[in-house]
């Protein structure tokens, strides 16, 4: 087992390395500069800035110096917002992001997986087909779609929560609930087929023979199988979801770290988008290593085999 | 071949609907433009913002442009990005999952390595990175969605590599000194492209929803051209004062990846009954989440 860990975390780092320098090399290969305005700058003040930024020096010494930066946990400044860091724009973004995501994830997974095992034990029933058919319009329907008619609806027609920005609870409901949507129709989807194919395992009629009671094969012999994929669906799933909250950051003005992807993506912003791309890179990796972590407890046949 | 097609797309009442309501789009996509009396771009200035009506069935926009001319581009568009990128994911991941598959070893190793390395990057990341790189220039996006979008197939035809690299044709073939290109080209590739096809189809609605999310966050198609996603973008925007303009294109997006899901899923039925089911697939922007599958899967 703890050769298991030291080779996921070491395989985590690299792929964390590979991406910082793939991203960093990819933004300086652009053309156009962050400071090519509508107005050219005079040579004096461009190269001034330049040389402020670091950007004169050759491309390793630039890469060499924000791998150092890096390392001491430094994103570097903001090439648009002169008077914020990276750090700064994150950390004031990040606790909103992680607060809806980590919302919508609980939502997906505890309704989804709800969802999947009541469809899942009796496939072919109309309770399974009604079920699935919802979530298959949950997949069909993107975000993009669902959060600003549920604005509509539930904010300002209806007037039960509050239309946008931060401040109280209620604020969050609508956003995760909507970022959660399609995640828990994929999760629904997963969780029925599994716990379906589970209920024709040999094990579980075994102890349907041995007239065990409904609840606990449910719970002992169907669950922990069944959930196996769910589990590893979780991991992608979050990447998903943290990405998924740009729109969803965009339609409710939530202040997250989504918005300054996008304005930093809009206005050429290298080292914010960098930025982002890197905190969103970790998080997801870290996630990753959890999930194999929690999926390596819950299979036995992978803690042996490795 | 024909009569697998037939059952897929036609068998059974709900196959029949969504056949059809595909059709309908594509036709809407090609000859909408035609027929229609306006111009994507003209503007009704008797007509601003109005709601449908009979000479605008889909009503008009906040400048009295005719949407029904305009959500049958923004289809003409989003659908050809969507095949196109699906083309170019199947032009990198065919490839490269048949040659990963049919070498084996090292190479094989470390061609899927890159693969899990990829699935680590979601697919958003990716394509705002490009949008920044190359500013926002369309045809890039084909390319750079098709980029993003080739993972799953290589995994799958590595699969089905597997499967065919000891057939006695191959064998064959190599015997008789066919260079390892040849063999890729000519026996392996041509006996995985079902499955690759099939699961080919279950791109494209993943790539129409991201085509919609980038140009819904502004970063995609630009006016005056519009799409899907540009649509329901400038819907969302007037949707209190007219919610024709979000409701049209919104459902004509919905109905599409709703049909091709539902087609697609009967398809890899009929061709592969034995593959994983569609719960075990990645569903719209779900990216890779069947990638822990198919390793563990394969290491039993």
């Amino acid at each position: 087992m703890a050769r298991y860990v030291l080779r996921r975390l070491v395989w985590s780092l690299v792929t964390f390395w590979i991406i910082v320098t793939a991203v960093f090399f990819l933004l300086r290969l652009a053309p156009g500069g962050p400071f090519d305005g509508e107005r050219r700058l005079p040579a004096e003040v461009e190269a001034n800035l330049l040389a402020a930024y670091h950007l004169d020096e050759p491309l390793p010494t630039q890469y060499a110096r924000y791998l150092g930066m890096l390392f001491q946990g430094d994103l570097g400044p903001s090439f648009k917002q002169k008077d914020f860091s990276v750090n700064d724009l994150v950390a004031s973004g990040a606790p909103v992001s992680l607060l809806v995501g980590g919302l919508a994830l609980l939502l997906a997974a505890g309704i989804g997986i709800g969802i999947g095992a009541v469809a899942g034990l009796s496939p072919g029933s109309s309770w399974d087909r009604t079920l699935m058919g919802v979530t298959n319009l949950g997949l069909a329907l993107p975000a993009i779609v669902v959060a600003p008619v549920a604005l509509l609806v539930v904010s300002v027609w209806l007037g039960w929560l509050p239309t946008g920005g931060i401040g109280s609870p209620a604020h969050y409901i609508l956003p995760a609930l909507t970022l959660a949507a399609p995640f828990t129709a994929a999760i629904a989807r997963l969780t029925r087929g599994s716990v379906a194919e589970t209920m024709t395992e040999p094990h579980v009629r075994t102890a349907r023979a041995k007239g065990l009671p409904r609840r606990r094969i449910l719970r002992r012999h169907v669950l922990p199988l069944a959930l196996l994929p769910v589990v590893s669906f979780l991991a992608p799933a979050a990447a998903s979801l943290l990405t998924g909250s740009v729109v969803i950051e965009q339609v409710f003005d939530l202040p997250g770290i989504g918005r300054y992807f996008v304005q930093g993506a809009l206005n050429r912003d290298y080292t914010l988008v960098m930025g982002v791309v890197i905190v969103y890179a970790a998080l997801i990796l870290v996630f990753n290593l959890l999930v194999d972590l929690a999926y390596a407890r819950l299979d036995p046949r992978i803690r042996i085999s490795l | 071949m024909g009569r697998a097609l037939y059952r897929a797309l036609l068998d059974t009442g709900l196959a029949r609907l969504c056949s059809g309501l595909l059709a309908g789009i594509i036709a809407l996509a090609l000859f909408g433009p035609l027929f229609s009396p306006w111009e994507p771009n003209e503007i009704d200035w008797n007509a601003l913002q109005a709601p449908p009506s009979a000479s605008h069935w889909f009503g008009t926009d906040l400048v009295g442009r005719d949407l029904l001319v305009r959500t049958a581009m923004g289809a003409q568009v989003s659908l050809s990005v969507a095949g196109v990128a699906t083309l170019v994911s199947m032009l990198i991941g065919v490839p490269w999952g048949a040659a990963a598959g049919y070498l084996g070893g090292r190479a094989d190793n470390l061609m899927m390595r890159i693969v899990d390395v990829l699935y680590a990057i979601p697919f958003v990341l990716v394509v705002i990175l490009l949008v920044v790189v190359f500013g926002r220039n369309p045809y890039l996006l084909f390319v750079g969605l098709g980029a993003v979008f080739w993972l799953d197939l290589a995994r799958i035809v590595r699969g089905q590599t597997l499967r065919v690299r000891h057939e006695a044709y191959v064998d064959a073939a190599r015997a008789m000194g066919a260079t390892t290109a040849g063999i890729l080209a000519r026996h392996v590739i041509p006996n995985v492209a079902g499955p690759a096809l099939v699961y080919g189809t279950l791109t494209i609605p993943g790539v129409i929803l991201a085509e919609s999310f980038i140009s819904f966050l502004g970063l995609g198609v630009q006016e005056p051209n519009t799409s899907w996603g540009v649509l329901i973008a400038d819907g969302a925007q007037t949707m209190e004062s007219a919610p024709w303009a979000l409701v049209f294109p919104a459902a004509l997006l919905a109905v599409t990846v709703w049909s091709i899901n539902m087609l697609g899923d009967r398809l890899r039925d009929q061709f592969d009954p034995r593959g994983p089911s569609s719960e075990h697939r990645r569903g719209p922007h779900l990216a890779g989440y069947n990638s822990r599958l198919s390793e563990t899967g394969s290491s039993l």
